[in-house]
């Protein structure tokens, strides 16, 4: 009995699988130099955005898909798929919710995320990426009158050329690895960050990210930008209609942390993760790096996997400034047949610099969830120290947890600390909180809360509650 | 408050009740006891509804109502309380919060307001000063790490702060040193009332010098072999187990 409720807890569907109907302006499947120059025509970029994209393409065409991941998939064909989805109504962008199309309100209602309402309540800045082009964006003069940047990235290769030269690609560069190269050639659309020298950002940034059309790989392309002695707060969450045929999705996220600066990015992913057999499902390829370019300064990732049927990530701090900080939280669940190989690097170049890493895992059904972890220490980074607590759990008795991780250490008075620890929810346990009246639902969210509750407590407010209503627990800590 | 009719229970193949009855009025409080393997922890989880341990005949009736048709966590918030024999380490998870959470799922039950941080913990470290508990066990993970003393002190917390209709305690006094058992005993003491039973599941009479039970019965392969009072217990540490054995194969 109790493992038969375990497994319907486990296997509840996915919630949020519908599709909205809006016609969508695709390019015709397929990936060439033509598409490429398609696409920067399209967005009327300037010559050097074009240039950039094609080199990319064409080192794209030279590199091998990787291979060593934990992962098992049938291959993306990569000339099947559309390079290039955006609403119709692309020609008159809306100036004001008023004149956003109301099918699009209606998704962001069904998925409980209600724009300007959650906007107001929470102050929140609300960029919303509806497949591939920005249609709302928010709060846009008070962050002005700060003098923060916060845009699309199609906008700021506009506005802003001069920025999106000097960085992109600064942290990630194109040829870095194969998704990576895919995406500086096709990217569509993302958001722009920069804040300025000495600026404290007057709000939480935030994005929700939808795919939304069949057939259409999704390439969001990021790039913050922290100057010194400025502090953000990036918030990043997405779902994704049910759909039958996998869907690709490779962005690239990169972080600029200069002197004294400090960059807090969290994730909640909720994409759809396929059904109960492994049909349908994201493919989640994900290049995120953050560079501490200067002293002092700190990236904290803080993420939230639930979703995607393949997740290929490993969010990544580059300690280069002396006594630059990175952090790392992550809880990623992986049920049904999801499978997850996600993780970090931490790569210390400065003197006195500092890692920490907290990663989660929650496996259920058949799932497999790996996580894959480098922490490098190079000759030059004198006084170096990382922490990483690892720890899985393990739903039922088909599910796995791996972990894999590689230290690189090249200078004797480095400190390196590892914990790791496996554990089961029990029947016992179980039967424990049913007996003081709990149900098993309930007890089964308090133990998957109070397994999380370390990285859930590095999520800004607002996201936390996203967070715990992903993983339908209720928060702890209330009391004590 | 409680009627078991010839309750016959299995776990896995092996048949552990064979026909055991057995009636508690509010009020009373009953010393079950009995040698290993006789079933007293069976009967024990049947009531509070294990699911490895399946029923195979009798009935129990519990307030009025057939007890074998709720789910364990649906008797709970009736009033069963199962002070367990070994409580299960919950690590992650804060006492405080598993507590709140049980408070709250009866409170719910009973249609009655979820209570406020402030009025639980200031009822918890009451009963906590009361059964010489740090308060910092609130703030530890359930049962993590505790000792065996601690873990049945928890226990009694539990059972102070739910208030059961009927508690039953499963070997509590096991593995208790004289301080503990002593404050165990009080706790268990001062929940005795009119309105409520109290069922001790114990292998020794130590524990019932010092909560006085007013029905002691003993239990041997299965079935009720004999009840009486206080005095009862009495004989059985005098006379081993042995005695009663004979008694009911006679």
């Amino acid at each position: 009995m109790t493992s038969e409720n375990l497994e319907s807890l486990v296997n509840r569907r996915y919630e949020h699988g519908f599709v909205t109907d809006i016609e969508t302006e695709n390019l015709p499947p397929g990936l060439d130099e033509g598409v490429v120059r398609a696409i920067s025509k399209r967005k009327n970029e300037p010559e050097f955005m074009l240039e950039w994209r094609l080199q990319a393409y064409r080192q794209w065409l030279e590199m091998q898909e990787p291979e060593w991941a934990h992962l098992h998939y049938a291959p993306v064909k990569f000339n099947e798929i559309s390079y290039y989805a955006a609403p119709k109504s692309d020609e008159d962008r809306p100036k004001s919710l008023d004149e956003v199309d109301p099918k699009l309100l209606e998704t962001y209602d069904k998925l409980g995320i209600p724009l300007h309402e959650r906007a107001r309540l929470a102050g929140v800045a609300v960029d919303a990426v509806f497949d591939s082009v920005s249609v709302a964006t928010t709060f846009k003069d008070k962050l002005s009158d700060a003098g923060v940047i916060f845009c699309s990235f199609s906008e700021a290769v506009l506005e802003h050329p001069e920025l999106v030269k000097k960085y992109l690609g600064s942290v990630v560069p194109r040829r870095d690895n194969f998704y990576a190269a895919l995406n500086s050639a096709v990217f569509s659309d993302g958001s722009f960050v920069y804040i300025p020298k000495g600026v404290r950002c007057p709000m939480e940034l935030s994005t929700y990210f939808r795919i939304n059309a069949a057939n259409t790989g999704q390439f969001e392309r990021t790039l913050i930008i922290a100057d010194e002695g400025s502090h953000v707060s990036y918030l990043e969450g997405c779902t994704a209609p049910m759909r039958d045929e996998n869907q690709l999705h490779a962005a690239v996220v990169e972080l600029v942390a200069l002197e004294g600066a400090q960059i807090k990015y969290s994730t909640v992913q909720n994409w759809y993760p396929g059904d109960e057999n492994g049909v349908g499902g994201i493919y989640n390829f994900v290049t995120k790096r953050g560079d501490c370019r200067g002293a002092n300064s700190k990236i904290s990732w803080t993420q939230v996997e639930t979703g995607s049927a393949i997740t290929w990530k490993y969010p990544s701090c580059l300690l280069r400034g002396e006594n630059s900080v990175g952090e790392f939280y992550s809880v990623a669940v992986a049920n049904n047949m999801q499978q997850a190989d996600t993780g970090t690097k931490m790569i210390h170049i400065g003197a006195n610099t500092r890692s920490t890493i907290v990663s989660k895992g929650i496996s259920a059904g058949k799932a497999q969830n790996a996580y894959r972890g480098l922490v490098k220490v190079m000759p030059q980074a004198d006084g170096a120290r990382n922490h990483t607590q690892c720890d899985s759990l393990l739903i039922g008795k088909d599910c796995g947890a791996h972990t894999f991780p590689y230290m690189e250490i090249k200078n004797p008075s480095a400190r390196i600390e590892h914990e790791a620890t496996t554990s089961k929810i029990s029947a016992d346990q179980l039967f424990y909180c049913r007996q003081r009246g709990i149900s098993e639902e309930d007890a089964v969210n308090m133990i998957v809360n109070g397994f999380c509750k370390e990285v859930f407590k590095e999520l800004p407010m607002e996201f936390a509650v996203e967070a715990q209503a992903l993983l339908n627990v209720s928060l702890e800590g209330a009391v004590g | 408050m409680l009627e078991i009719n010839n309750l016959k229970s299995r776990i896995g193949d092996t048949e552990i009740l064979r026909g055991l009855s057995l009636t508690i009025n509010a009020g009373e409080v009953h010393a079950i006891m009995g040698p290993n393997g006789s079933g007293k922890s069976t009967l024990a989880q049947v009531i509070a509804g294990h699911s490895d341990y399946v029923v195979t005949g009798g009935e129990v009736n519990y307030m009025g109502n057939d007890l074998l048709d709720l789910e364990p966590e649906e008797r709970a918030r009736e009033g069963i309380f199962l002070g367990f024999q070994y409580p299960v380490e919950i690590p992650g998870v804060n006492n405080a919060y598993l507590l709140k959470a049980a408070v709250n799922a009866k409170r719910k039950h009973q249609g009655l307001d979820e209570v406020d941080a402030f009025e639980f913990l200031k009822c918890a470290r009451e009963k906590m000063a009361a059964l010489g508990m740090d308060s910092k066990f609130l703030n530890r993970g359930v049962n993590e790490g505790f000792s065996g003393g601690e873990k049945k002190r928890n226990e009694i917390l539990q059972m102070a702060m739910l208030e059961p209709r009927l508690a039953i305690l499963d070997e509590t006094d096991s593995g208790l040193d004289i301080d503990a058992l002593k404050a165990v005993a009080t706790g268990v003491n001062n929940l005795r009332a009119a309105d409520r039973a109290i069922v001790l599941v114990t292998h020794y009479q130590r524990l019932l010098d010092y909560i006085e039970p007013d029905f002691v019965h003993v239990l041997s392969e299965g079935k009720i072999v004999r009840s009486g009072d206080k005095t009862l217990a009495l004989k059985l540490e005098e006379k081993g187990y042995d005695w009663v054995r004979e008694a009911a194969s006679a």
